[in-house]
C-alpha cells in the first residue's frame, strides 16, 4: 500500500494536474444538439447575435450596476460578454427577444451618452419598476422583466468572475481546514464558492 | 479460444462492486472487474477538479443545446457543465416510462461513487424489522446484528467522519471525528434540546469525507467541490479507496468498455458459468468464465441483467422463479422541507471558514419511541445554516457601489432543511424488458413503471409542517415551507426490483445475496434492498457485499459453489 500521502505532496499531485488540463464534454453527443441550439460564437465583432456595441452597451449597464469600487467593476470582468453568450446559450427564444428589446428601450433613452448620474438614476428607476414587476408576477406564463434579466445576468458574471472571486470576495481553492465559528467584522468580504 | 477464466467475476465498479473487488481479491481470488463505460484514472482523469468558476464558459450551469441533448438529465441538478462527462446520455442508453422515472445513472469506472453524496448511515432494527412488524411485503432475512460487524469493517476502511450520539435509530459506528456544526447550527440544535421531549435532534452529517487520514489519502481539504472528483482521495470513491487496494493484491484484472449482456447459466449444475461481454467501442462478444459472480451494477441495471439471462430455462429471466424479480423498484422521496433566518443579536459578528462537504442531520423520530402517525415508517432531515452570498441580490432592490460593496459581504444567516422519506415497497412498482426499444448497443431496453402512494403522500405533510414547527419552536423566524414535488429516481437512491428474503416463491436473493436458482451468483447492490429506511442506503449497500464476498469465499472453500 502507498503510505500516507502529507499536504506537500497532494499539492505537488493538484500542481500537475493543473499543468494538464484538457476541455471536457466534447463527446460528440451534444454536436446534433447544438446544430439546433449554436453557441454564441464570441470574436471581436461581438457575441452571438450581439454586436460589439450591445456588448459594450451591457457592459456599461452592468458597470452602472456593479462599479469600480474598493474592488474593480463588472466592465473589467467582462460581464457585457458573459451577458449576450448566457442569453444567446441559455435563455428560450421568447426571453431573448425580450432581452433584446429591452436594449432597444435602453438605447432609444440614449443610455451610452448620459452621464454616469443619469445612468444610475435610469437604472435605478428600471430596478424599482423591475421589482414591482417580479414580485407581482405570477409562474413562467409571462416573461420575466428585462431589465431583472440585465441585473441577474450581471451579478452572476461579476461575482463568478475571477475579479469577483477573487477580489470583490475572497475565493480559497483548497481551505485545507473548516472553522465551524469565527469572528467577523462588517466590510470583510464573503467567501466565494467552488465551481 | 478458451474463455478467460477467473475466479470471481464482478459486474460493475461503483459502490458496491468496488467493494466486491476488494473482497474477493483480499481473500485471494483472482478477480474480473467488468465496467460498462470508460475508466476514469484516479486524479488524473479529474480534469476539472481544481477549476474556479471563471474557468467554466457558461459558469456551470447548462445551455439549450445541453438540455436538448439530456432530456432527463435536464430535470434536476445533474445537468450542469462542470461533470456532464460523468452523467449517462439518455440518447445512447434510453428507457421507457411508464411513468415518469428520473433515472440519473453514472457508466464509468467508480459509477457514482464518484458524484454520491456520500452521506453515511446505519440503519438500524427498526428498519430491518419493519416489514415482518406491519406485515409489509416480506420480512429482511438479516437483522442489525447481522450487519453492525460489517458496518464497523467497512467504515474503517472507507473512512466515515461523525458524532456518536448513542440513538437506537441511527447506530454510531467506526467514526472518524465529525465535521462539527457552525455556529448557527450549533444555536438552533441547542435550542431545540429542551423541545419535543429531546427527540428531535440536531447533530452532524455522517459522511465519506475523512478528518484523518487514511492510507494513500488525505484528509479533506474543504473545498466542496467533490463531485468533480478528488485530487487528495479526501472522500470515500473506487478510485480513492477500493480500486487501489484491489490491484495492490496484483489478483484484479479491470476491463472497461465491457457491457454484460447475460450471465451464463448451466441448468444441469444449477450454478451460473460467467458472463457474456459485449465489447462497448468495438461491439464484438467474449464469454468469461468463473466460480462465482457478483452483480454490483447498480439497482436496475443488475436487475435488468437478471431479466436477460437463463431465459432459455425461466422466460421471466434468472430469478424469475420467485415472484419477485423486478417488482417493489423504490426510491425516497425528498424535496420537501423548510428554511427560515436566524435574527439573533451577536451572530452577525460570526462566520465560519472553509467549505465544510456535509451539513446536519437530523435523525427519524416519527412512529418510534411511542409517537403514532397516520402513515407507516418516517423521514431524517438533512440541512445546513449559512450566510446568504451575493446570489440574495438578485431579488433585492439595489443598483451601485454600495450596493456591490454590501452584497460582497456575507448576508443573513439563514438555516433550512430537507426531508428523505422511507418509500414503502409496493409489488405493482416494477421494471420490465420493453422489446419495441433497443439502446445504442441494440440491447432492449428497461421498461420502469413506478410511482409513489398514499403512505408517501401523508408522510409528506409531516415532512413539510414538521421543519417549519421544529424551525419555529427553536426560535428561527421567516419560517417558509416548499414541496417541489418528487417523482421516483431523483432521490437517486433506487433500491429493490431482486429483494432478499426467507422464503425462494418471494424473494430473488437469500440472506447473503446469493440468488436462489443459482447459488454462486451474488447480488449486493440496492436491488437486493427489501425496504428504504429513511437514511440515505450505500453504507449498507457496503456492508452487504463486504459480507457476501466473505460469505463466497467461504463457501467456496467448503466447495459449496
Amino acid at each position: 500500500m502507498a503510505s500516507v500521502i502529507d499536504r506537500r505532496e497532494a499539492i505537488r499531485r493538484v500542481t500537475a494536474l493543473l499543468g494538464g488540463i484538457a476541455f471536457v464534454g466534447g463527446t460528440g453527443l451534444l454536436e446534433a444538439s447544438e446544430r439546433l441550439h449554436p453557441r454564441a460564437a464570441v470574436t471581436r465583432r461581438g457575441v452571438g447575435r450581439f454586436t460589439a456595441q450591445d456588448v459594450a452597451l451591457l457592459d456599461e449597464v452592468a458597470d452602472t450596476i456593479l462599479p469600480e469600487t474598493k474592488t474593480p467593476g463588472a466592465k473589467a470582468a467582462q460581464t457585457g460578454a458573459f451577458m449576450a453568450l448566457m442569453v444567446t446559450d441559455t435563455y428560450t427564444d421568447r426571453n431573448q427577444e425580450v432581452f433584446r428589446d429591452g436594449m432597444q428601450k435602453l438605447n432609444a433613452a440614449s443610455f451610452m451618452t448620459s452621464t454616469p448620474a443619469q445612468r444610475l438614476a435610469s437604472l435605478e428607476q428600471l430596478d424599482r419598476e423591475q421589482k414591482a414587476y417580479m414580485d407581482a408576477r405570477r409562474g413562467n406564463d409571462t416573461p420575466p422583466h428585462f431589465f431583472r434579466m440585465m441585473k441577474e445576468l450581471a451579478l452572476l458574471g461579476y461575482f463568478t468572475s475571477e475579479i469577483g472571486c477573487t477580489q470583490a470576495q475572497r475565493y480559497v481553492e483548497a481551505p485545507g481546514g473548516f472553522e465551524p465559528c469565527v469572528p467577523y467584522t462588517p466590510g470583510e468580504r464573503a467567501w466565494a464558492g467552488h465551481a | 479460444m478458451p474463455a478467460p477464466s477467473y475466479d470471481a467475476i464482478v459486474v460493475g465498479s461503483g459502490i458496491s462492486g468496488g467493494w466486491a473487488a476488494k473482497e474477493l481479491t483480499e481473500k485471494g481470488l483472482t478477480v474480473l472487474l467488468l465496467e460498462r463505460g470508460k475508466n476514469i484514472e484516479h486524479i488524473t482523469d479529474y480534469l476539472n477538479a481544481t477549476k474556479g468558476p471563471w474557468e467554466y464558459a457558461h459558469r456551470g450551469r447548462h445551455t439549450r443545446a445541453m438540455e436538448l441533448a439530456y432530456p432527463v438529465l435536464k430535470r434536476d441538478y445533474p445537468l450542469n457543465e462542470t461533470n456532464l462527462d460523468w452523467w449517462v446520455s439518455d440518447q445512447e442508453s434510453p428507457y421507457t416510462e411508464i411513468k415518469r422515472f428520473d433515472w440519473f445513472r453514472g457508466y464509468h469506472v467508480g459509477g457514482r461513487s464518484l458524484m454520491w453524496g456520500r452521506q453515511s448511515y446505519r440503519w438500524s432494527d427498526f428498519d430491518f424489522e419493519a416489514n415482518a412488524k406491519e406485515g409489509i411485503a416480506v420480512d429482511w432475512p438479516i437483522r442489525y446484528a447481522d450487519i453492525s460487524p460489517w458496518y464497523d469493517y467497512v467504515e474503517r476502511h472507507a473512512g466515515i467522519s461523525g458524532s456518536r450520539e448513542g440513538m437506537p435509530q441511527l447506530p454510531d459506528g467506526q467514526f472518524q471525528p465529525a465535521m462539527p456544526l457552525n455556529c448557527g447550527e450549533e444555536l438552533i440544535a441547542g435550542r431545540l434540546k429542551p423541545q419535543f421531549g429531546g427527540r428531535r435532534r440536531i447533530i452532524p452529517g455522517r459522511t465519506a469525507n475523512l478528518t484523518q487520514p487514511l492510507p494513500g489519502r488525505s484528509p479533506c481539504m474543504y473545498r466542496n467541490a467533490c463531485w468533480l472528483g478528488c485530487p487528495y482521495g479526501g472522500y470515500f470513491s473506487t478510485q480513492s479507496s477500493t480500486l487501489p487496494a484491489a490491484v495492490a493484491t496484483g489478483r484484479l484484472t479491470l476491463k472497461p468498455f465491457a457491457i454484460v449482456t447475460e450471465v451464463l447459466y448451466d441448468r444441469d449444475k444449477k450454478r451460473a458459468t460467467g458472463v457474456r461481454v459485449l465489447d462497448a467501442v468495438t461491439n464484438q462478444t467474449t464469454d468469461y468464465t468463473a466460480k462465482v459472480v457478483f452483480l454490483c451494477a447498480s439497482t436496475l441495471n443488475s436487475t435488468w441483467l437478471l431479466l436477460r439471462s437463463a431465459t432459455d430455462v425461466w422466460p421471466g429471466g434468472l430469478g424469475s422463479s420467485s415472484e419477485a424479480l423486478g417488482h417493489n423498484l423504490m426510491d425516497h422521496h425528498f424535496r420537501v422541507g423548510a428554511s427560515g433566518r436566524l435574527e439573533e443579536p451577536g451572530l452577525d459578528d460570526k462566520y465560519y471558514s472553509g467549505r465544510r462537504p456535509t451539513g446536519f442531520y437530523i435523525p427519524r423520530y416519527r412512529n418510534l419511541f411511542g409517537d403514532k402517525r397516520e402513515y407507516l415508517r418516517g423521514f431524517g432531515y438533512q440541512g445546513s445554516a449559512s450566510r446568504q452570498g451575493w446570489s440574495r441580490a438578485v431579488a433585492e432592490l439595489g443598483i451601485g457601489g454600495a450596493f456591490k460593496d454590501a452584497m460582497a459581504q456575507p448576508g443573513a444567516w439563514t438555516i433550512g432543511a430537507t426531508a428523505f422519506g422511507e418509500m414503502l415497497p409496493n409489488h405493482a412498482n416494477r421494471v420490465s424488458i420493453d422489446p419495441s426499444k433497443k439502446d445504442k448497443w441494440g440491447l432492449p431496453v428497461l421498461a420502469i413503471d413506478c410511482a409513489t402512494g398514499e403512505n408517501e403522500r401523508l408522510m409528506r405533510k409531516d415532512m413539510m409542517n414538521d421543519m417549519a414547527e421544529t424551525l419555529e419552536a427553536a426560535g428561527v423566524k421567516q419560517v417558509r415551507t416548499y414541496d417541489n414535488e418528487c417523482f421516483p429516481g431523483m432521490g437517486i437512491h433506487e433500491m429493490g426490483t431482486a429483494r432478499m428474503g426467507r422464503d425462494r416463491k418471494t424473494s430473488v436473493l437469500n440472506a447473503h445475496n446469493q440468488v436462489w436458482d443459482a447459488p454462486n451468483v451474488f447480488v449486493t447492490d440496492g436491488s437486493c434492498m427489501v425496504s428504504t429506511a429513511c437514511p440515505n442506503p450505500s453504507l449498507t449497500y457496503m456492508a452487504l457485499t463486504a459480507r457476501a464476498a466473505d460469505f463466497a469465499v467461504a463457501e467456496l472453500k467448503r466447495h459449496n459453489l
